[in-house]
């Protein structure tokens, strides 16, 4: 059985270095998913940890700033009280969903000031359907054969 | 019309489950009647899938946009190939896609095999028709493509349509969807065979013999659908990569990790007689990922940015899933004493053992990947906390896992059966290690001081140079027996033997994407604000803005932005990055430039214009060695189809059989003859 043991030996070996590689690259890259009010109730916690936000791009409050991107995101589609100013400033293009009243995923730290730096920006747009059809009939529109 | 697509539909779920019945009754009660009649189902499934997608297609065509699914997905500017191509761009018309290419692969396998497997082909129809009738269920009853949009009790036709997504309007996005799921959809049939032979009981591995070729087919589909959406991402998502990690990619990878893992592992089967049991759980692994894929992607959960379990088909989905699973692992515990090993393991030195090391490696791959891209759901289960993890972690496991591969890739195919001593190591593999090493001395000489770049460069040198020699040795043996040059006795050598020969040049093709992946290490980008008259300095490029012109056309307004490009010093002509705004999806997109050459990309995107509307956002990207991925697409391809052609000399493997092992250390047997065809 001496062979079992030595592929034993090898296996645990190789799996262990990968194991090792895995939790090492999760503590380095785990982001926490978070609504802005979540945000806040977190308190100091904010700061330290990074964070995957949702909000709402407010609309007329993007502004481009040398390479610079800053908006204000906002908790909830029609506008909501809870504003909070992010900053982007990473090296992907901004994706060509991402303007006014776009649903938005700001990924990166808080700083003391309450300020979100953002390292990566998903965006979707807002449902598009309710666009075409008249109002009212959207509800209407997946029935019927 | 779309109630003779809806019909169809619904008659073809009908006949899938008539089909399962009339074959599992035909099995069990020996009825041979009842599967003829079921087999004749299968094709009846096919002609009503082919009347429902073909009234859809004409729909789509036509620009009946009284239809849901038209106005979501079409237009009237749009071009006649995008209008046939929104067949996949929604949920409905892709999931008739799926069903509709199984539905062709099953009539054409109970096709083939009329005659052939008496006992097991029932419980191929059985297995096929199950996942059918699963799709097609979906159609009829969940994701119809063929709904009107309705206002009380009249029908609306709303003029015009959304149009296709218009990231969606390229060129490989025509072909990509439909390659990835020949791929997906292909492994129905090793899966269907594998449960057969399971359930007859069958001591051999004749579903293996049968559906090699099967299995070669659906990969290679499969890589082709990977690399055609890396290309696309590449040329149109102007984020200057090929490769994200995201869910949808890694869904992508999943089953072609396994299945590839089951090309290597089914020749320790066919050879030696072992995995089988891990055979088993291969395929299966390797469709139920298919499945797992198709989920991801088509149930909407990833593309929410906010849960990952939600959308109308997912619970369909897992159901499904956890059915088959459950099914497959009770089937397989069932029939372990089928499934026993004719031989052992040796040594720790023995082609055996790569095998079983590189499975490992390309499990573990798998199961990281999986993990990452599961990990907001795991997180949220374990903790209650949604946590997710990004592109640095698939690296950090999978760019170590890559570089043990590649290692194996050389070793491997050289290394002999049974046991092999370190003597016997250094004869076969001391040139390739020698060249290696000194290209990678040569490389850290030139200033390269990325220690992954360097130990990839090292491994594709060791491999590429063991290949270049099994060829040269191989054509040379030819050469002196038939007196023909070497270029003939290579073309002789790979005719002789095309799986092995194929399979050396698939691994020459990986070199190739290695080499490109490891471009990635130089990378070089940079964002700026461009006024017309500036200049920008990236790497030896250097960029002059010279304008900007926009216009319309029916589809789309556009604007572009031309520059004049030169690198040191030397003029290079212009590029003209464009960006677009659909009309009828009110969506702007990015068309990059990118100038394409064998050692490096310039690759421009144009974001739009600065806030005050005088200056032009760019990002630029110098992006070393990613032509190598798609020349290496290309090798991989061409070595997949020479494995498909037959060998000229009829190859048969005689096992090797354990009778006891020996007390003492048996010198190893002589090195590898390569005028013979014993491998």
């Amino acid at each position: 059985m001496n062979n079992y043991w030595k592929f034993g030996t090898l296996t645990v070996a190789i799996l262990g270095v990968l194991a090792w590689l895995a939790v090492g690259g999760v503590k380095e890259t785990q982001t926490y998913f978070k609504t802005i009010p979540e945000v806040r109730v977190m308190g100091d916690q904010a700061q330290v940890k990074r964070l995957r936000v949702t909000g709402w791009v407010k609309p007329g409050s993007i502004s481009h700033q040398g390479g610079n991107v800053q908006f204000m995101m906002v908790d909830a589609e029609a506008g909501g009280n809870d504003h909070m100013a992010v900053v982007y400033s990473g090296i992907d293009p901004l994706p060509d969903t991402f303007k006014d009243h776009a649903q938005a995923v700001a990924e990166g730290k808080l700083d003391a000031n309450g300020v979100f730096h953002a390292t990566k920006i998903q965006a979707k747009c807002a449902s598009k359907y309710e666009a075409q059809v008249p109002q009212g009939n959207a509800a209407a529109s997946h029935t019927g054969i | 019309m779309e109630n003779v697509g809806a019909l169809a539909v619904l008659l073809a779920f009908c006949f899938a489950v008539y089909a399962i019945i009339g074959s599992v009754v035909g099995a069990l009660a020996k009825r041979t009647f009842l599967a003829i009649s079921a087999r004749r189902a299968v094709y009846t499934v096919w002609v009503l899938l082919t009347i429902a997608a073909a009234v859809l297609v004409t729909s789509l065509i036509q620009g009946d946009f009284r239809m849901a699914y038209v106005a979501e997905t079409s237009n009237r500017d749009m071009p006649s190939v995008y209008k046939f191509t929104a067949w996949w761009g929604g949920m409905g018309g892709s999931l008739l896609l799926w069903a509709w290419l199984l539905s062709t692969y099953s009539a054409v396998v109970v096709w083939q095999n009329r005659r052939k497997f008496r006992d097991m082909m029932p419980w191929v129809t059985a297995v096929l028709m199950t996942t059918e009738g699963f799709f097609v269920m979906l159609i009829a009853f969940v994701a119809s493509p063929f709904k009107v949009l309705a206002q009380g009790k009249g029908i609306v036709d709303v003029g015009d349509g959304q149009g296709l997504n218009p990231l969606l309007q390229y060129w490989t996005m025509v072909i990509h969807p439909p390659m990835l799921y020949l791929g997906y959809v292909g492994f129905a049939v090793p899966f269907a065979f594998a449960i057969a032979s399971l359930m007859t009981k069958q001591p051999g591995d004749s579903w293996i013999h049968t559906t090699r070729r099967w299995t070669l087919v659906t990969w290679m589909f499969q890589t082709t659908g990977i690399l055609l959406g890396a290309g696309w991402a590449y040329a149109v998502l102007g984020w200057g990569g090929y490769w994200g990690w995201d869910p949808v990619e890694n869904a992508s990878l999943l089953p072609w990790i396994t299945a590839t893992a089951f090309l290597h592992s089914v020749m320790m089967q066919e050879k030696k007689g072992m995995m089988k049991v891990w055979n088993m759980v291969l395929v299966a692994s390797t469709f139920f990922l298919c499945i797992f894929g198709t989920f991801l992607t088509r149930s909407g959960v990833v593309s929410s940015v906010h849960a990952f379990a939600s959308g109308t088909i997912g619970p369909y989905f897992v159901t499904f899933l956890a059915i088959g699973i459950a099914g497959t692992a009770y089937l397989i515990l069932n029939r372990l004493e089928y499934l026993k090993s004719e031989s052992q393991l040796e040594s720790v030195l023995s082609r055996e053992s790569s095998f079983l090391f590189n499975n490992l490696i390309l499990l573990a791959s798998c199961f990281a990947i999986l993990w990452g891209t599961l990990f907001p759901v795991i997180s949220e289960a374990v903790t209650g906390e949604k946590i997710s993890v990004d592109a640095p972690f698939f690296n950090r496991v999978n760019i170590p896992i890559g570089l043990f591969l590649m290692l194996l890739t050389g070793v491997g195919p050289l290394i002999a059966w049974r046991r092999s001593s370190f003597e016997s190591l250094k004869r076969a593999f001391f040139w390739p290690a020698a060249s290696g090493v000194g290209v990678a001395l040569g490389l850290f000489a030139a200033g390269v001081h990325h220690f992954y770049a360097l130990v990839s460069f090292m491994l594709c040198t060791f491999v590429a140079v063991t290949v270049i020699i099994e060829f040269y040795k191989g054509a040379k043996a030819i050469g002196s027996k038939s007196g023909q040059n070497l270029l003939m006795g290579m073309m002789e050598l790979t005719h002789r033997n095309t799986r092995r020969y194929g399979g050396y040049l698939v691994h020459l093709g990986i070199v190739v994407l290695f080499v490109g992946f490891t471009g990635k290490a130089f990378d070089l980008n940079a964002t700026v604000e461009l006024g017309t008259g500036q200049t920008l300095q990236l790497g030896h490029f250097t960029m002059r803005s010279v304008g900007m012109e926009s216009g319309q056309n029916g589809n789309y307004q556009w604007s572009r932005l031309t520059l004049a490009v030169s690198k040191d010093g030397q003029d290079l002509g212009t590029m003209s990055p464009e960006r677009r705004f659909y009309v009828a999806s009110k969506q702007p997109t990015s068309e990059v430039a990118i100038r394409r050459r064998l050692d490096q990309d310039l690759y421009v995107n144009y974001a739009g214009p600065s806030d005050d509307g005088t200056k032009a956002v760019i990002q630029t990207f110098v992006n070393p060695l990613v032509s190598w991925v798609w020349i290496g697409y290309w090798v991989v391809l061409i070595g997949t189809l020479i494995c498909m052609i037959p060998s000229k000399t009829k190859l048969v493997f005689p096992r090797t059989e354990v009778v006891g092992i020996a007390k003492h250390d048996i010198p190893t047997p002589e090195e590898v003859k390569h005028d013979t065809v014993e491998n």
